[in-house]
């Protein structure tokens, strides 16, 4: 274990142990620490270097029935001393919820490192402002000289994270986590007809710094995507199959995760709250969420009560097999715990997911378009259209025309609009252009028909 | 006053912050030649209640303290901050940020006076200084009144979210100036059930005010109207697809003009000429009808600063006067770069960030129609009356927003509603398409937060009742 991780047990114990002595039954305490390097450049030049570290300690107590939560960057004793306070006058606010109270020490691990996720890299620090400035201009250079049509930048960004959480809970167990993350974006821009600028953008993002894709690759590809959107327009109203690349699929499936955590379901704001068990989607449709990935953006051993991680399918075959639940969730709804409670640095519990897999299909994303007579491939969304009680769905879309199989004329100012019971069951291809940049890890799929607003 | 709402930067205190520490702490900054350097001091304390099924189900509280430096170079900046206010610490981070600057120059003499100006919020009771039970009690009636209005009501969550965060703000030009910012934001959320039919229904408010608020928007009557909103939703039919005659209800609605019109105006893309209103300045790209400003001084509003996170009093921006472009929101640095004074709007999420020009409350001015008249001047057409959010894209104008109660418009009259549905359209193009303005000027009751690069800060919007001839409603049935 590494030295900060003690510091942090070390730190979350105190805390523990103050507030014990103060009067809580129970006391969680969650110590955070943490440091960052971010460069940006615009148009060439460096724009922007950013370095600081940030920490954090974040407490839970109970008495009875009664809970009180609170969270302080100030870590001095005087600063420490006024969160047990705060801690303790909140929790006596509080009132009895017959379903708080903290895991079943039954159920919560030790603590041991029983798998390496590897989900440190240790040179990740060793990027200093320079090396980071290089990456970032390395990236935009690239995207800015692809085509003379891009004659503007919104630049390039290298971000460097790296740091270490440790939960202490009321009888001293403690689980402590060390992490690092690199990313690379890079946003040009090209000059459209009417004075528009079209924004494009793609990043690399990895927890070691052998898994990024080169500087000169981000920026290409972000020019790519930038330049095709060149001339996009409204398309006629109508029904039409819909592709969505991994960028957008990935926002679909995560809606989807959403109404299925255990605080969508008990408080009623989820749709489908009252299917587990049923069929809800098309049976190509398998999703599993995994925090045990090796370098996984969400892996972890334990979960934020301390219940050893595992994989959970979460629809198979289309069939809703499992919520994801912490112990406090699990209680209201009559369930046990899938040892998906995620602990916010503040403290906080909910169920959350971690990495989220989506079962690839066969065929590629070419066949896959060439499979669509007449479509649309849908690259990017905008906006908040979705009710998650009723499922209905209505987001701004953008992306291209599918003609005869083929991508064709770039589309935007459109919407799409379809209730998410149906659009899960009108689930008709699933490709296999895994996207793993991200902790939902997602091919595109075709939705065999849904509203489009347009001209 | 409560120990933990004592400034703990002003004398006597922890951490005393005064001009002089700040002169040498800039000096620091200015060590490697930077042209400009400010110091972003913030002690921030916000709690949260949360009332579910009928009990207090979570209290929260969460202190924030830190200090952020930001040292220019060009157009080039460095940034550190430090969550340790010991001097070695503070020291450390204004050197850090320093390095975006490595020629050495001479730092010329900062002499720092307090500024003073008009308060625009009353500190004196802010909401966490007072006791818990007085917050569970407006909690307790928003839920009880939400329970005994309709027994379709199901679920009923009640919210209480409050700020205070003080700041000291100095910066190399000679500003040394604090500010006290108060924050309070209620909101009421139902799920009612009437056979196999769920909806919700919300309502929220607040600003930088105490528990005051509540004497003019009780705790019942944003119960009533959450109820009010999630029955009027159970018979929604499916929304049309299509381009439509829109009208927008006064209020609200202002988040339209935030999306459409506010971001494109924020000078850091214009200052970029990444924003599609880059070098428009005089030029029509709204109606005749429409002045839009931004106006940090509304006592009270969620929206409204003191001052900006750089220090200055903000000015009234005209955005747009009679559909010309008129100007653009300013930090310091954007107004260097046009030749203006700054308008007051950098603002920051907190000292761990930059500070950006952003907006404080956006409002599209009354006009002289009857709204009565401007429904019923509709043949077919949508009636938007509430709002979940929306987003926009600066370089080329698209925006989304998404109605959460709306309405048909048939022959003059509003008839049937309808399911959620967003908005879509192009700003300028929109703009140009408002032919009908109300008399009836409503501001947001304070619910909006605003986010750009990943900062959110709290804005007001408001507006009068609109009509738009023709918008994309992003509806299911053709």
């Amino acid at each position: 274990m590494s030295e900060l991780e003690n510091e942090l047990i070390e730190r979350a114990s105190r805390a523990v142990e103050q507030a014990r002595s103060k009067g809580a039954e129970v006391a969680e305490a969650v110590a955070s620490r943490s440091k960052h390097l971010s460069a940006s450049v615009r148009m060439g030049e460096p724009e922007h270097l950013e370095e600081a570290g940030s920490r954090g300690l974040g407490l839970r107590v109970m008495s009875g029935k009664k809970t009180g939560l609170v969270h302080t960057s100030d870590l001095s004793d005087e600063g420490i001393a006024l969160l047990v306070d705060d801690a303790l006058e909140l929790m006596r606010l509080g009132e009895d919820d017959p379903y708080a109270g903290p895991a079943d020490p039954e159920l919560v691990g030790d603590g041991s490192n029983y798998l390496d996720l590897d989900l440190y890299d240790s040179k990740i620090d060793s990027i200093d402002g320079e090396a980071a400035f290089k990456a970032a201009l390395a990236g935009e250079e690239a995207a800015r000289s692809v085509d003379p049509r891009i004659e503007n930048s919104d630049g390039a960004t290298f971000t460097r994270v790296s740091g270490a959480r440790a939960l202490v809970l009321s009888d001293g167990r403690a689980f402590s986590s060390l992490g690092s993350f690199a990313s690379l974006v890079v946003r040009p821009i090209a000059l459209d007809e009417g004075d528009k600028r079209r924004r494009g953008f793609y990043h690399t993002a990895a927890r070691h710094l052998s898994d990024l894709e080169a500087p000169e690759a981000v920026g290409r590809e972000a020019a790519r995507r930038t330049i095709a959107n060149l001339g996009a327009e409204k398309i006629p109203s109508g029904e039409l199959p819909i592709v969505f690349d991994p960028d957008v699929a990935r926002s679909m499936i995560g809606l989807v995760v959403g109404v299925l955590l255990g605080g969508s379901v008990y408080r009623g704001q989820s749709f489908l709250a009252d299917r587990l068990g049923e069929t809800i989607a098309d049976s190509r449709l398998h999703l599993v969420d995994d925090p045990l990935v090796i370098r996984g953006h969400a892996s972890r051993l334990y979960d934020g009560e301390g219940l050893r991680s595992r994989a959970n399918t979460i629809i198979r075959d289309g069939v809703l097999e499992s919520f994801l639940l912490d112990s406090y969730s699990a209680r209201r709804l009559g369930m046990e715990s899938t040892a998906s409670a995620s602990r916010g640095g503040s403290g906080g519990l909910a169920a959350s997911s971690t990495n989220v897999l989506v079962r690839p299909g066969e065929m590629s994303l070419d066949e896959l378009l060439r499979d669509t007579h007449e479509g649309l491939y849908v690259t990017q969304m905008m906006g908040f259209g979705f009710n998650s009680v009723t499922g209905d769905f209505s987001r701004g879309a953008s992306g291209f025309r599918i003609d005869n199989g083929e991508l064709g004329r770039p589309v935007s100012e459109i919407t799409i609009s379809l209730n998410l019971n149906e659009l899960l069951n009108r689930i008709d291809a699933i490709a296999n252009n895994v996207d793993r940049r991200s902790s939902i890890l997602t091919p595109s799929f075709r939705v065999a028909s849904m509203t489009v607003a347009g001209s | 006053m409560d120990t933990r709402l004592k400034s703990p930067f002003m004398s006597g205190a922890r951490y005393v912050i005064d001009e002089c520490f700040a002169e040498r702490l800039l000096a620091e900054a200015l060590s490697r030649g930077g042209d400009y350097a400010d110091l972003f001091f913030e002690y921030a304390i916000s709690g949260g209640f949360g009332f579910e099924d009928g009990i207090l189900r979570s209290s929260s509280r969460s202190v924030s303290l830190g200090l952020g430096v930001r040292v220019m170079k060009g157009d080039a900046t460095g940034y550190a901050y430090t969550e340790e206010l010991d001097e070695r610490a503070m020291f450390e981070t204004a050197r850090i940020a320093a390095q975006i600057a490595s020629d050495g120059g001479n730092t010329p003499p900062i002499n720092l006076a307090e500024a003073t100006y008009e308060a625009r919020y009353d500190v004196r009771t802010p909401t966490l200084a007072l006791p818990g039970e007085e917050k569970r009690e407006l909690l307790r009636r928003a839920d009880e009144r939400a329970r005994q209005l309709d027994p379709r009501v199901k679920k009923v969550s009640v919210s209480l979210a409050e700020e205070l965060r003080e700041l000291v703000i100095a910066t190399s030009d000679g500003i040394f100036a604090r500010d006290r910012q108060p924050l309070v934001r209620f909101g009421v959320h139902v799920i009612v059930e009437e056979g196999n039919k769920r909806q919700s229904g919300n309502s929220g408010g607040g600003g930088r005010f105490g528990l005051e608020y509540f004497d003019e928007h009780s705790p019942e009557s944003h119960a009533e109207e959450a109820v009010r909103h999630a029955l009027a939703m159970l018979d929604a039919r499916e929304a049309p697809a299509g381009n439509f005659e829109v009208v927008l209800a006064a209020g609200d609605s202002g988040i339209l003009l935030h999306e459409a019109v506010g971001h494109g105006l924020e000078a850091d893309f214009n200052r970029k000429k990444t924003s599609h209103y880059s070098g428009k300045i005089g030029e029509k790209v709204a109606s005749e009808l429409c002045t839009v400003v931004d106006d940090a001084s509304i006592p009270g509003s969620r929206g409204s600063i003191n001052i900006d996170d750089e220090g200055r009093v903000p000015t009234r921006a005209t955005l747009i006067e009679g559909g010309k472009l008129a100007g653009y929101m300013q930090d310091r640095h954007s107004a260097a770069h046009f030749g203006v004074a700054s308008t007051g709007n950098a603002r920051r999420e907190d000292f761990r960030s930059a500070p950006m020009p952003r907006m404080t409350n956006t409002y599209l001015m009354p006009g002289q129609s009857d709204p009565d008249e401007i429904v019923s001047s509709v043949k077919y057409g949508i009636f938007a009356k509430k709002f979940g959010g929306g987003q926009v894209d600066i370089g080329n104008g698209d925006f989304v927003f998404n109605i959460t109660e709306g309405y048909l418009i048939e022959d003059g009259k509003i008839t049937a509603p309808l399911k959620g549905v967003n908005l879509i359209g192009n700003g300028p193009e929109v703009m140009k398409e408002v032919v009908m303005l109300g008399n009836d000027f409503a501001a947001s009751d304070g619910v909006w937060t605003c986010g750009k690069d990943g900062q959110s800060v709290p804005v007001g919007v408001g507006c009068p009742t609109v009509k738009i001839r023709s918008i994309t409603v992003g509806g299911t049935a053709l």
